[in-house]
């Protein structure tokens, strides 16, 4: 077991920085005024949020081995679990004094995160045994299916839970007894310290006999069966994991947004969240918060600079060009930013 | 003495083409058994069938006494049967230490909420993996390399790390598919000294190749697969001399006595 704590305690250290300096706000400039516009508040609580759901979109892909196009959907349920069982209580026949309660969401997000991780570990044992393109497409339409369960009230119209095209909105901000987590400033440490856990725990995953059994099983599976490792199971662990991170995120996502629609939660937000992954590396936990910042980042600088370059056409002009900045990264960055080339580099 | 493996009357066809043909097989423990027989004979469809990566058509392959037609793989390797492959799988991008510490994963318990909390069972268990998987190394003579991608060594060594990997799971029979393809004569030598070392500390060797002379030397008992149909049995200097052994290997003359 190597001690992953130093990359861990460096990365804690900046991310109180850049909370610090947004709440201190050194001659009167937000984060944003220091940093020319490049870092947000918004920025950041995205990435850490993104953090959470790419850890286990990470182990899952770049540990596991099996692809998932359809993570946004778990993302999308935990963000409408959230919504739905904190704003419609009274359709869902719960009293109020209940659904008032201060720590109500909490354990509703955590209620989500693992009812949704058991789902998708259910789920897991039959399409896990798919693989590569045929994995991914039983990904795709799971994601597909979930976008349109949710575009389409989960076929309950008359109680309206999902809002349809245009969701649910009027979330309430979480609180801790009587002090209330918000504005964005005490919102964005709520998401980090979650995201700097999550990072821990795919550290901790990642170094040990789990992880070494899902690089194997990445490595040669057939191999990995015949020491005694049971693939299948493994698989849909992992792919519950991730799922529950997802969830998770996606129920902090809705408790900051306030407000959630099902287009956040499609196929292109799924692709997104690979590329995100890719980007950042795919075969390391670092990836994670690495990947989500670089692409967060690099998509408002396209847009701001498109649209004073080509005020007319921005969009599409900026969906091309990101497409080609993500190809270039892909194709001379293959193993992400923060991915190591080899596992081990000895000169024989 | 009783058979550890036993394979009766195993049958199994691809298509239109009758791979395996009603083969018998034991195994007797703490002895070295080899599989020969040309090219498309049956003996990896065999060994897939014995470690559950296939299943039979008809007939039955038991482990002491026990079926174990139907288990999965992994639950097969749990009972004590490992193996290597023709064609050498290891894991991409994995170190050699890490490759021992995969093969010693049947003896450790801990799972996800382990790892979460680092729990004392980890810890401990993670100790005297690291140990184990050391010593395993030295003992094969990859320690050196112990940090080295092993997809990455040259492809005789590449060969030992399977075997390091399949011993690590403390097996009683170790399957070894065609361990000398592709090795050159020294390295041959020395691989035949760690399959006798390995039988040595009483665990039953059974395997597959393509190198009559290599097994000749090594074996305690020989069988010859041709076409699928077991054709004979016994101990090498037996075979050698089988008429319909002969008559098989015409032609390629493999079996020739280098001695005489």
């Amino acid at each position: 077991m190597e001690r992953p704590l130093p990359a861990l305690a460096v990365f804690t250290l900046l991310v109180l920085l850049a909370g610090g300096l947004e709440v201190v706000r050194p001659f009167g400039r937000s984060l944003a005024g220091l940093t020319g516009g490049l870092l947000t508040l918004d920025t950041l609580i995205r990435t850490g949020l993104l953090t959470i759901v790419l850890v286990g979109l990470n182990l899952l892909m770049g540990y596991a081995g099996q692809v998932s196009l359809g993570q946004a959907a778990f993302y999308g349920m935990g963000a409408f679990w959230s919504a739905i069982l904190t704003v419609r209580g009274p359709v869902l026949g719960l009293s109020p004094s209940l659904v008032q309660a201060w720590w109500w969401p909490w354990l509703v997000m955590l209620l989500g995160a693992a009812l949704v991780g058991t789902f998708a570990y259910g789920v897991g044992w039959v399409i896990l045994r798919l693989r590569g393109h045929y994995l991914a497409m039983a990904t795709l339409g799971l994601g597909i299916t979930v976008y349109i369960l949710l575009r389409e009230n989960l076929g309950l119209p008359h109680l309206n839970l999902t809002g349809g095209f245009d969701g649910v909105f009027g979330i309430p901000r979480l609180r801790l007894g009587p002090y209330p987590v918000w504005p964005a400033e005490r919102y964005y440490f709520l998401v980090w310290l979650v995201a700097l856990l999550v990072i821990a725990l795919g550290l901790r995953v990642v170094d040990s006999r789990v992880g070494r059994a899902l690089r194997a099983i990445h490595g040669a599976e057939g191999a990995a069966e015949s020491v005694g490792i049971p693939a299948a199971a493994y698989k849909a662990q992992i792919f519950g994991l991730s799922a529950a991170l997802a969830a998770l995120g996606g129920s902090l996502y809705a408790h900051f947004q306030a407000a959630v629609v099902p287009a956040t939660f499609g196929f292109v937000p799924s692709l997104e969240l690979v590329v995100m992954a890719s980007v950042g590396g795919l075969r390391s936990i670092w990836g994670a918060p690495v990947g989500a910042l670089t692409v967060l980042v690099l998509g408002d600088f396209v847009r701001t600079w498109m649209r004073g370059l080509l005020p007319t056409m921005a969009g599409e002009v900026e969906g091309i060009l990101f497409g080609f900045l993500l190809i270039l990264v892909l194709l001379f960055w293959p193993s992400g930013i923060a991915g190591r080339r080899r596992a081990a580099e000895v000169v024989l | 003495m009783r058979a550890l493996l036993e394979v009766v009357e195993v049958s199994r066809a691809f298509g239109g083409l009758q791979a395996l043909r009603g083969v018998s097989l034991s195994v007797r423990p703490g002895e070295i058994k080899a599989l020969i027989g040309p090219n498309g004979a049956g003996k990896t469809t065999l060994f897939n069938i014995v470690t559950g990566t296939l299943a039979p058509d008809t007939g039955d392959v038991r482990l002491d006494g026990r079926s174990l037609v139907g288990l999965p793989p992994f639950r097969i390797a749990e009972l004590g049967i490992a193996r290597t492959f023709q064609n050498v799988h290891l894991f991409g991008g994995m170190t050699v230490l890490e490759h021992a510490l995969v093969g010693l994963h049947r003896h450790l318990r801990s799972g996800l909420v382990d790892a979460a909390v680092r729990s004392r069972r980890m810890r401990q268990e993670e100790r005297w993996a690291r140990e184990r998987a050391w010593s395993l190394l030295e003992r094969f003579g990859l320690s050196t390399w112990a940090h080295a991608a092993a997809d990455r060594l040259p492809f005789g060594l590449q060969r030992v790390v399977e075997l390091v990997r399949a011993m690590a799971t403390e097996p009683r029979l170790v399957l070894l598919d065609e361990p000398a393809a592709g090795l050159n004569p020294t390295e041959k030598e020395r691989l035949a000294d760690l399959i006798r070392s390995i039988r040595d500390e009483g665990v039953t060797v059974l395997l597959v190749e393509h190198d009559v002379d290599f097994v000749m030397e090594l074996a305690d008992e020989v069988a010859v697969l041709v076409q699928g149909v077991l054709i004979a049995a016994g101990p090498p200097g037996r075979v050698r001399s089988d008429p319909r052994v002969i008559a098989a290997y015409l032609g390629e003359e493999p079996v020739a006595d280098h001695a005489s």
